[in-house]
């Protein structure tokens, strides 16, 4: 298997080098799609630009990185251009290795059911066999490194590529069952843009099933490996915080960097929900609904986390894209990451609803935001109403998307507890409905 | 003319009075004092006139009761003999040079107003008021000033309340053509701009500016109350204090233009009613505001600032400027003819000089016209005057309306110029600036700006200060310097990040110019949307960013006067001058006008419900999904069937 990936990531690296030089990668670095506020290239730029001329970045409005990235390009800055397909390869790999060994599991717990005989016998076509699990994790890779969304995003620099491959580590990390590890990689992952803090309750979730820990609140040994992980986590986020404090000398970072992404003040026009909601708002419900987007995107956690519980994998795959959906300021990264577990729930495929209609949505959005965008920005023959209903157009498609999945994964677990070819009191053919 | 000679009898009773008066005066003055006003005045070409010093010194009339009209009166006869020496030093009442000056023991003040009229090349007439009103007085002195004579009371209680060291504000309309037009003698920014030092006793610096801004709106009936955080800056050299003192910490300096301020009769009339005779006599009287605002340029300034009171600066005094310069465009107006006269631009004739005023005097520029054959003045004056103003020396003649014999028999001043050729050409101005955006679309943009230093061979830094609103993010590291193909880079770069929605970029640089060369600035910025209520009511018009100020000392040709006494004309003595081989120079470029994207203005319920209807879907239906479970489809009972169970509950029968 490891040729394959070798030679994925020489394609992916090749597209990606020719990119780079060529003409398209200014034209795709200003794309609003691609890259926003909080991890535009041309901002990080311009905050080692601030920090050679003895001004703190932070003290203005442009820059909304973390220390430690400026600490990272301060070094590598002449070397971006790798360093970014350098963590797009990582991302892949990372999330190859863990498809891999999470196959593994999937497998091995599918055999002890079967050896048990939990299946009912009419569920033997929803087994999943080795043969087609086998090409799952070079899917995912694929999937992540020929994504044009992906592309796009390291071809522009976005910074949301670093942030996906700490994601991609962190998953690796919790799935290889490395309970410190992964902590201390979403400890910097929560430092890089706060969302990812949602994913600590899939975290907790595998790592206490991978240890034989029973999920039950009355247990003490379960509030125990809470209180281990969670000590874990706030100890490493702690201790990058202070970090950061040290290699700037003050906190000025926090209101520019978390401030910045929870209070909403650039309303860049991106490809989310939140630009032109808080551009059209009215004043004085300014904070009441920026409190509302923003709770949506951590609410999710609890009722996911308790409908979830045995299925911590599925779990993260839910939480990327709710974070991606919900969040300040997304671009096309966030969604290539989430976008990147597609092939993992292959199985579910005979039970999804729409993805037809979905991907085909998905798929018009994209090729219409750079027509509507030139149509407003330059063209000056629409407005912004035009991109903005494609922004809610994709959103739509997004949510959708997630939510048939959900379903999808719901009914399978359903079908294998209960038969695949129910049966009415009379005989007759079931449906089922969710009541 | 009836009121003169209504009071005629009263006059004539003054007029004997005077007389002792004036011979008083005469005897006590020492006589040297005259020649030594005459040696301090260099530039002050004598009309070869043997009785100079007879008039000069006839003319040392003490100012505490000055019957100003009264001596016109009395020397009409003489002034068409007699021609007038020294300009400005004739009641020269602050006697710096002399060796024992009689100090008035309590704090004195005094008024002196002129016009200067200049031709400029492209045919226009530039027009140049100034009003100057100096006030020995201490407003910091921690006791209450209440009385005042000539010194407006409004502005005198601004100064001491809000602890004010030096203020500076300006009204402008239209742009200044530097290129067709030459260099202005005091330059300003199209729209209003204000700058101001304040005491350093002063601590809420910016509170104090705010309460400053509101009160000078109210004074001037500007909107100065828009000036907030997002367009006040700091400046770091840019503005350094032009009185006296030395307190250079620009923690005590705020400045701030609202290039979008619209100017008009309602800021005129009270900026005209601090002058100590109103628009009633004097030169004021000019000021129509119809004739005023009816031209291609029209601005209006106060400075306020601390001057030296004699030349050891023991101490000091207050001195108010007002400026107003307007460009008329009489060329066009007058069917090609190339004429104009007082009355021709301002409708009006001057009768008499301010009566509170120490000196009024009209010059006009006749520098190009040494033989008179470009063009012809009436009536004619010999008086001339020699100034060096902008690294330039000018030559003028001039009308002094303190004598009655400029009025001649007429009782009326109507100062005519007539043009004789028409050739034109005009010595190119040695530093100049231009700004524009460049780009196109809304999302992006780049502000180049051109500085222009014409000098054949001198090369001299200039200050460029550029003050970016924070809705135009700038980027820094896209700053470009360019001199003659060749990266520049300069030599002291002060630059103030934005703050979203609380203050603007701030960029300052020192930049050396090459001879004959042409400098560009260019810097990359990004165009923000903004929230809907933070346009404003016609956003498809565009967002004002205010001009860049060029600041330089420019090499001076001639040599500059260094020694400003106050005898010399008002209009060459505003910028200090420390060096003869430099003279101070500001300038302004363009303001500009950027296009940002705009929301759709009628959406806001329509957006919130279309946001929120998708953010419903999403929690709906992962509420669906989280909240239910699968379970087989009972088999729904028909609508029929439903109906006739309700019956025959009704009926108590069995149901079906």
């Amino acid at each position: 298997m490891a040729a394959p990936l070798t030679l994925l990531l020489i394609v992916a690296v090749t597209v990606r080098a020719a990119l780079f030089n060529s003409s398209l990668a200014d034209l795709i670095a200003e794309r609003v799609e691609v890259v926003s506020p909080l991890n535009a290239w041309k901002r990080v730029v311009e905050g080692l630009a601030l920090l050679d001329l003895g001004i703190s970045p932070y003290s203005g409005d442009v820059f909304h990185e973390t220390p430690l990235i400026i600490y990272l390009f301060h070094f590598v800055v002449d070397y971006a251009e790798i360093t970014f397909m350098l963590a797009d390869g990582i991302t892949a790999v990372a999330l190859y290795m863990a498809v891999k060994d999470y196959n593994k599991q999937v497998f091995r717990r599918q055999k002890y059911a079967l050896e048990a005989d939990r299946y009912p016998m009419d569920c033997l076509e929803l087994i999943r066999s080795p043969k087609e699990m086998y090409y799952i994790p070079l899917k995912v890779a694929m999937f992540y490194l020929l994504n044009p969304f992906t592309i796009l995003s390291c071809v522009a620099k976005s910074t949301c590529g670093l942030n996906n491959a700490v994601i991609a580590l962190f998953v690796l990390s919790t799935i290889k069952g490395s309970a410190l590890l992964s902590a201390i990689f979403l400890a910097v992952a929560t430092y890089q843009s706060i969302y990812p803090v949602t994913l600590f309750a899939p975290a907790l979730l595998y790592l206490a099933q991978r240890q034989f820990i029973p999920v039950n609140l009355r247990r003490s040994s379960f509030w125990l490996f809470i209180l281990q992980l969670a000590f874990m986590y706030l100890g490493s986020l702690f201790v990058i915080v202070c970090l950061s404090f040290f290699l700037l000398g003050s906190w000025d970072f926090l209101p520019s960097v978390y401030g910045f992404i929870l209070s909403v003040p650039d309303l860049t026009p991106n490809i989310g929900l939140f630009w032109y909601f808080f551009a059209e708002m009215f004043e004085h419900f300014r904070l009441f609904f920026l409190f509302v987007f923003q709770i949506n995107v951590f609410f999710y956690t609890i009722p996911l986390s308790i409908k979830l519980k045995d299925h911590p994998v599925f779990l993260i795959f839910m939480q990327l894209a709710v974070i991606s959906i919900f969040k300040s300021y997304p671009t096309v990264g966030d969604i290539a990451l989430y976008l990147a577990f597609l092939p993992v729930w292959s199985h579910l495929h005979r039970f999804l609803r729409n993805i037809f209609l979905v991907s085909c949505v998905l798929l018009a959005c994209s090729a219409l935001f750079p027509v509507l965008w030139h149509l407003w920005i330059y063209a000056g023959s629409a407005n912004s109403n035009f991109y903005y209903a494609i922004t809610l157009l994709f959103n739509v498609a997004q949510i959708l998307l997630v939510s048939d999945y959900f379903y999808a994964y719901l009914r399978r677990e359903h079908h294998l507890t209960h038969g695949l070819y129910l049966k009415r009191a009379d005989g007759s053919e079931a449906t089922l409905v969710l009541k | 003319m009836a009121a003169h000679r209504c009071n005629f009898p009263a006059l004539v009773f003054l007029c004997t009075l005077s007389v002792f008066i004036v011979v008083g005066s005469q005897e006590t003055t020492p006589g040297s004092d005259a020649d030594a006003s005459a040696v301090n005045n260099p530039q002050t070409v004598l009309a070869s006139d043997p009785q100079t010093v007879t008039e000069t010194a006839g003319e040392q009339t003490p100012e505490e009761e000055p019957p100003v009209e009264v001596e016109e009166e009395e020397r009409r006869w003489e002034a068409t003999k007699a021609e007038e020496a020294t300009p400005g030093d004739a009641p020269s009442r602050d006697q710096a040079m002399s060796e024992d000056p009689p100090r008035p023991p309590q704090p004195t003040d005094d008024f002196q107003e002129e016009l200067v009229i200049r031709p400029l090349h492209s045919g226009d007439i530039y027009t140049s008021f100034q009003f100057r009103t100096v006030w020995d007085m201490d407003f910091m002195g921690g006791h209450k000033v209440s009385h005042y004579r000539l010194f407006p009371k409004s502005l005198g209680q601004v100064i001491s309340k809000f602890s004010v060291r030096e203020l500076h504000i300006s009204f402008t309309q239209g742009y200044w053509r530097t290129m067709q037009w030459g260099q202005p003698f005091l330059s300003s920014p199209p729209g209003a701009e204000l700058w101001v030092w304040f005491q350093d006793t002063v601590t809420d610096v910016d509170g104090t500016w705010k309460e400053l801004t509101n009160v000078l709106s109210g004074i001037f009936c500007a909107s100065l109350n828009f000036i907030d955080s997002t367009n006040t800056v700091q400046p770091s050299a840019s503005f350094k204090p032009l009185g006296t003192g030395n307190v250079t910490d620009h923690r005590f300096l705020r400045y701030a233009t609202l290039p979008r301020e619209i100017v008009c009769t309602e800021n005129l009339t009270p900026w005209k009613k601090l002058l100590p005779c109103g628009s009633k006599a004097g030169l004021a009287v000019l000021m129509k505001s119809e004739k005023l605002f009816h031209s291609s340029f029209h601005s209006q300034a106060v400075h306020i600032r601390p001057v030296c009171q004699d030349w050891q600066c023991k101490t000091t005094s207050w001195e108010l400027r007002q400026t107003l310069n307007v460009v008329f465009d009489l060329h066009t107006s007058g069917q090609g003819k190339r004429e104009w006269s007082l009355f021709k631009m301002f409708s009006r004739t001057l009768t008499e000089a301010c009566p509170l005023a120490s000196s009024s005097k009209i010059y006009i520029d006749i520098t190009d016209n040494p033989q008179w054959d470009q063009f012809e003045l009436s009536p004619a004056t010999a008086l001339l005057s020699q100034a060096v103003v902008l690294g330039d020396r000018r030559t003028y003649s001039v009308y002094d309306l303190t004598q009655q014999g400029t009025f001649g028999s007429m009782r009326s001043l109507n100062a005519l110029l007539r043009w004789k050729s028409n050739d034109r050409d005009m010595l190119r101005p040695l530093l100049h600036g231009e700004r524009y955006v460049a780009g196109y679309g809304l999302q992006t943009g780049e502000i180049h700006t051109l500085m222009y230093n014409h000098h054949p061979y001198r090369a001299f830094p200039v200050l460029l200060l550029d003050t970016v609103p924070w809705y135009l993010r700038m980027y820094i590291h896209t700053l470009t310097v360019t001199s003659k193909g060749k990266d520049n880079k300069p030599s002291y770069l002060h630059y103030q990040p934005s703050k979203d929605r609380v203050r603007p970029h701030l960029l300052e640089m020192l930049v050396q110019l090459p001879p004959n060369s042409v400098t560009e600035v260019t810097v990359q910025f990004e165009r923000a949307l903004l929230k809907w209520t933070e346009y404003t009511p016609d956003p498809n018009h565009g967002f004002y960013v205010g001009s860049s100020v060029i600041s330089a000392l420019v090499p001076s040709v001639v040599a500059m006067d260094t020694n400003i006494t106050q005898e010399s004309p008002l209009f060459s003595s505003f910028f200090p001058c420390k060096e003869e081989s430099s003279y101070f120079m500001r300038i302004y470029t363009e303001p500009l006008l950027v296009n940002l994207p705009t929301p759709d203005f009628s959406m806001p319920y329509n957006v919130i419900c279309l946001t929120c209807t998708v953010v419903a879907v999403g929690y709906g239906s992962f509420y669906n999904l989280l909240t239910r479970t699968f379970q087989v489809e009972e088999p729904s009972q028909g609508l029929a069937k439903r109906i006739a169970n309700v019956i025959r509950k009704m009926r108590g029968v069995p149901l079906l």
